[in-house]
């Protein structure tokens, strides 16, 4: 037997492991290590006021989200409506942080679209067009989303899209409670 | 009780697909006439037993029998009857149902239209799809019971996602599980041929009528779920790259190459390995895809939910299929000589590039596919690929395979001189680059060097494919379905090739705020006037409704109307926008929020030739379908006939 007829055989058990891992894995529970670290600061332009900016400092002293966006992202479309209704319903004070979006030398033209179009939930949006934010939070995907607390630690994470059910058994339940919480 | 029936008719089909797998596969070893008799009646058989199956899943939706799970969990009685049908395959279990009644469906095809087959080689093929039949049924009996019976049935059945209550999404699914099962068959003939040892050119005769007709549903299920995107999900969108709808093109891309790397083999038994591993390629992607989108590895915004039970039992499936048709492939192959020899330029040649360059596409699109996947697998984090990646990537690779779709036509068997080519080549060249730059020039609005190459590629397929339809020497009518078939083909792939370049660089896309029976928004000819909003309800949901008046040079042109739809409680709100189709533009509005003071937002597109995307996908499925049709394989079923009359006589 030639070995050379024997690589697709070879090739297929590699990807069978590969998939047999993937089952055991749940694409949307994460540990990160930024858990109860303080969130990284930032400092980035806003979308709409361009000559502005927005910086970890503004959110002090408020239970808030951030949320990773991209309008190239299927999963963030996926999400939004939950997302939304979220903000809205317990006003919660969120940053949408879009991540790398299109267009980096003229940014912002899909972002704007894709936020008309669905709607904007966001209480700002900062652009990371670089993707360094991204990094120092330590974004692996989009969609994410960070609960960061009053004094400014991340709380906890959510990677991939938001669904109604997570909302009401995970984030709604950890803002309520976070919101007792002394902001000294 | 007509639930009891399907499901017992299930239970059946299983019993009869381990008949129909094992008897015909050892009679053929053992020599014994009767076993190998077996095949027919248990292929027609198979499929009366997964037809009663199916008809009654459809029986429950249909009437509303909500002690039946899966229509409580997806069909209402609010549903129009359409609907409640399309239902059936709009959920895991239903869809592996339909997977299995369709696979029973080409079972019994192959075993009608199999005259020109001798009886072991159709009783191997039969026992094939068999052992492939058993995992499907074995799949659903044990986790994913389509009949399963609630105590307490609810006197209401639950919404389907609205985004499914839509007619192209009714026969997109059946489509494409056409498209992905058709290439059973081909899988089939190859394995059949390798355990026969008998990888000679007739396999591949007999195969490649089976493999267009697969790639006939494969294509036109593609082209649909394309067209339903855009429409459906207001995203003015035609292609997003998500692992789904990857999942299709995989196979259509091996598809295609297996189409012509079987033309190879056929007339010139050369890539003799090579083209049973694309056949082999070909099914194992569509499993692949099967897989990826039942198992819940991958995130998506089409996947049902996710269960690692049946993710579990569909990668064993997988491994048992593959893993053996690769051994024994790994077993067979080296037996293969390749009689055909040729020279480095020559149609042997010119097909390879057509196939490197299709399996490196298909190669790097599965990468981006299970990328993240990967990553995860080896505890590095958690990425998504997006679309920069697969555009970046595709688009030089398919520079290659476009400009060889031209050439590849004109090459001559075993050897070909490059003076000749270039002598025919010429022409169609020169033709070409013209008109992909006086074009840009002339009638579109700006000059963009990406959109002269598309056009250049675009031309260069659509003028070549013209002169050498041309030059097949007998009038148009003469001539053989195939080469009907293959010009309309090319022809239809260039028509693709124009819609994506002209509706990539010179779309337009707006956020306007407009203000009800105040001025409206211009975009080139077009003007747009907002006139009023009002409530709309339907069928099966409400709406809120916006009439949009469009003008073309200041003359009245058509009204539209953008919709946001709610379908009731537990769903999204749905956007429909307004389309106004043409075949050089499409006008596009989706209808946004409200501002006050009557005005709203609004999405305005100016989309070039977005239709020709498609326009471009029903002409290479109606190239493949008149190629299926091509009157050689009746004939060789003739020539076969008479010559075991001859040996009968004798």
């Amino acid at each position: 037997m030639k070995k050379v007829y024997l690589i697709p055989l070879i090739f297929f058990i590699l990807l069978a492991i590969l998939l047999k891992i993937g089952l055991h894995l749940n694409p949307r529970d994460i540990p990160s290590p930024f858990i109860g670290k303080p969130a990284p600061a930032f400092d980035l332009p806003r979308l709409y006021q361009k000559d502005q900016r927005i910086t970890s400092a503004d959110m002090k002293g408020k239970v808030w989200v951030l949320n990773v966006f991209a309008s190239w992202c299927v999963s963030c479309r996926a999400e939004h409506v939950v997302l939304s209704r979220f903000i809205r319903t317990h006003k919660v004070p969120t940053i949408g942080l879009n991540y790398k979006d299109y267009g980096t030398e003229e940014y912002g033209e899909d972002v704007l679209s894709w936020l008309s179009q669905l709607g904007n939930p966001y209480t700002f949006v900062a652009v990371d067009k670089e993707g360094r934010t991204g990094i120092d939070w330590g974004v692996y995907g989009v969609p994410e989303s960070f609960v960061v607390d009053k004094k400014g630690i991340i709380r906890y994470k959510f990677t991939g899209p938001v669904t109604q059910q997570s909302v009401e058994d995970i984030l709604v339940p950890l803002i309520l409670k976070l919101r007792e919480e002394s902001a000294s | 009780m007509i639930p009891e029936v399907g499901h017992f008719a299930l239970i059946l089909a299983l019993a009869v697909a381990i008949i129909q797998a094992i008897f015909p596969l050892l009679g053929v070893q053992l020599a014994k006439p009767q076993w190998i008799a077996l095949a027919k009646p248990t292929a027609h058989v198979q499929f009366m037993l997964l037809a009663i199956a199916f008809t009654c899943l459809v029986y429950a939706f249909v009437s509303d029998d909500f002690s039946v799970k899966l229509a409580a969990s997806h069909s209402n009685t609010q549903m129009p009857t359409i609907y409640k049908v399309s239902a059936v395959w709009g959920n895991h279990e239903g869809s592996l149902l339909l997977w299995a009644f369709v696979l029973s469906a080409w079972g019994m095809l192959v075993s009608i239209f199999s005259r020109s087959i001798p009886a072991v080689m159709l009783a191997r093929v039969i026992s094939v799809m068999g052992f492939v039949g058993i995992g499907f049924l074995l799949f659903m009996i044990m986790t994913s019971n389509p009949f399963e019976r609630l105590a307490f049935p609810p006197a209401e059945g639950r919404t389907l996602n609205p985004l499914l209550q839509d007619p192209g999404l009714a026969i997109h699914p059946p489509m494409l599980y056409m498209g992905y099962v058709g290439f059973s068959v081909a899988f089939a003939f190859a394995i059949a041929a390798m355990l026969g040892s008998k990888l000679d050119a007739a396999w591949a005769r007999w195969a490649r009528p089976w493999t267009n007709v697969a790639w006939v549903f494969l294509t036109g299920g593609i082209t649909l779920g394309s067209w339903w995107a855009y429409y459906e999900l207001g995203w003015g969108g035609w292609w997003f790259w998500d692992p789904v709808e990857n999942a299709s093109l995989l196979p259509w891309l091996v598809g295609t190459a297996l189409i012509h790397s079987l033309a190879v083999t056929e007339k010139r038994a050369a890539f003799k390995s090579w083209t049973v591993l694309l056949a082999i390629f070909a099914f194992s992607l569509s499993l692949l895809g099967t897989f990826l989108v039942r198992s819940g590895v991958l995130t998506s915004v089409h996947s049902f939910a996710a269960d690692p039970k049946r993710g579990l039992f569909v990668l064993m499936f997988l491994g048992v299929v593959i893993g053996a048709s690769l051994t024994l492939y790994a077993a067979r192959a080296p037996k293969l000589q390749s009689t055909g020899r040729f020279e480095l330029v020559s149609r042997e040649v010119g097909l390879l590039v057509n196939n490197i360059a299709l399996i490196t596409i298909t190669a790097t699109v599965l990468l981006g596919t299970l990328y993240p996947l990967i990553i995860d697998a080896l505890g590095m984090g958690k990425i998504s690929v997006g679309p920069p990646y697969f555009n970046s990537i595709t688009i030089p690779l398919a520079t290659v395979l476009f400009t060889m779709m031209g050439v590849g036509l004109f090459l001559r068997w075993k050897n070909d001189s490059p003076e000749r080519l270039i002598k025919i080549l010429r022409i169609p060249a020169i033709m070409a680059l013209v008109v992909a730059v006086v074009l840009p020039l002339l009638i579109l609005p700006e000059f963009k060097w990406r959109a002269v190459l598309g056009l250049l590629l675009a031309s260069w397929i659509a003028f070549t494919a013209l002169l050498w339809f041309s030059g097949q020497g007998r009038s148009p009518f003469k001539k053989p379905l195939a080469t009907w078939g293959a010009t309309l083909a090319h022809l239809g792939m260039a028509v693709t090739i124009t819609g994506i370049t002209l509706t990539s660089m010179y779309s337009v896309e707006n956020d306007v705020r407009l203000v009800a029976n105040k001025a409206g928004y211009v975009v080139g000819d077009y003007e747009f006037k907002f006139i009023n909003i009002e409530n709309h309800t339907g069928k099966n949901y409400k709406a809120i409704r916006a009439t949009v008046d469009v003008f073309q040079n200041g003359q009245p042109l058509t009204t539209l109307h953008p919709e946001k739809r709610d379908y009731g409680p537990g769903t999204m709100p749905m956007t429909e926008a307004g389309i106004d189709g043409g075949f050089t533009r499409d006008l596009f509005v989706a209808l946004g929020e409200p501002l006050g003071d009557n005005a709203w937002s609004f999405r305005i597109y100016h989309k070039p030739f977005v239709r020709w995307i498609w326009l471009g996908g029903i002409l290479m499925a109606l190239g493949g379908l008149l190629a299926a049709f091509d009157g050689r394989y009746r004939r060789t079923r003739k020539i076969f006939l008479k010559d075991k009359a001859k040996r009968v006589a004798a």
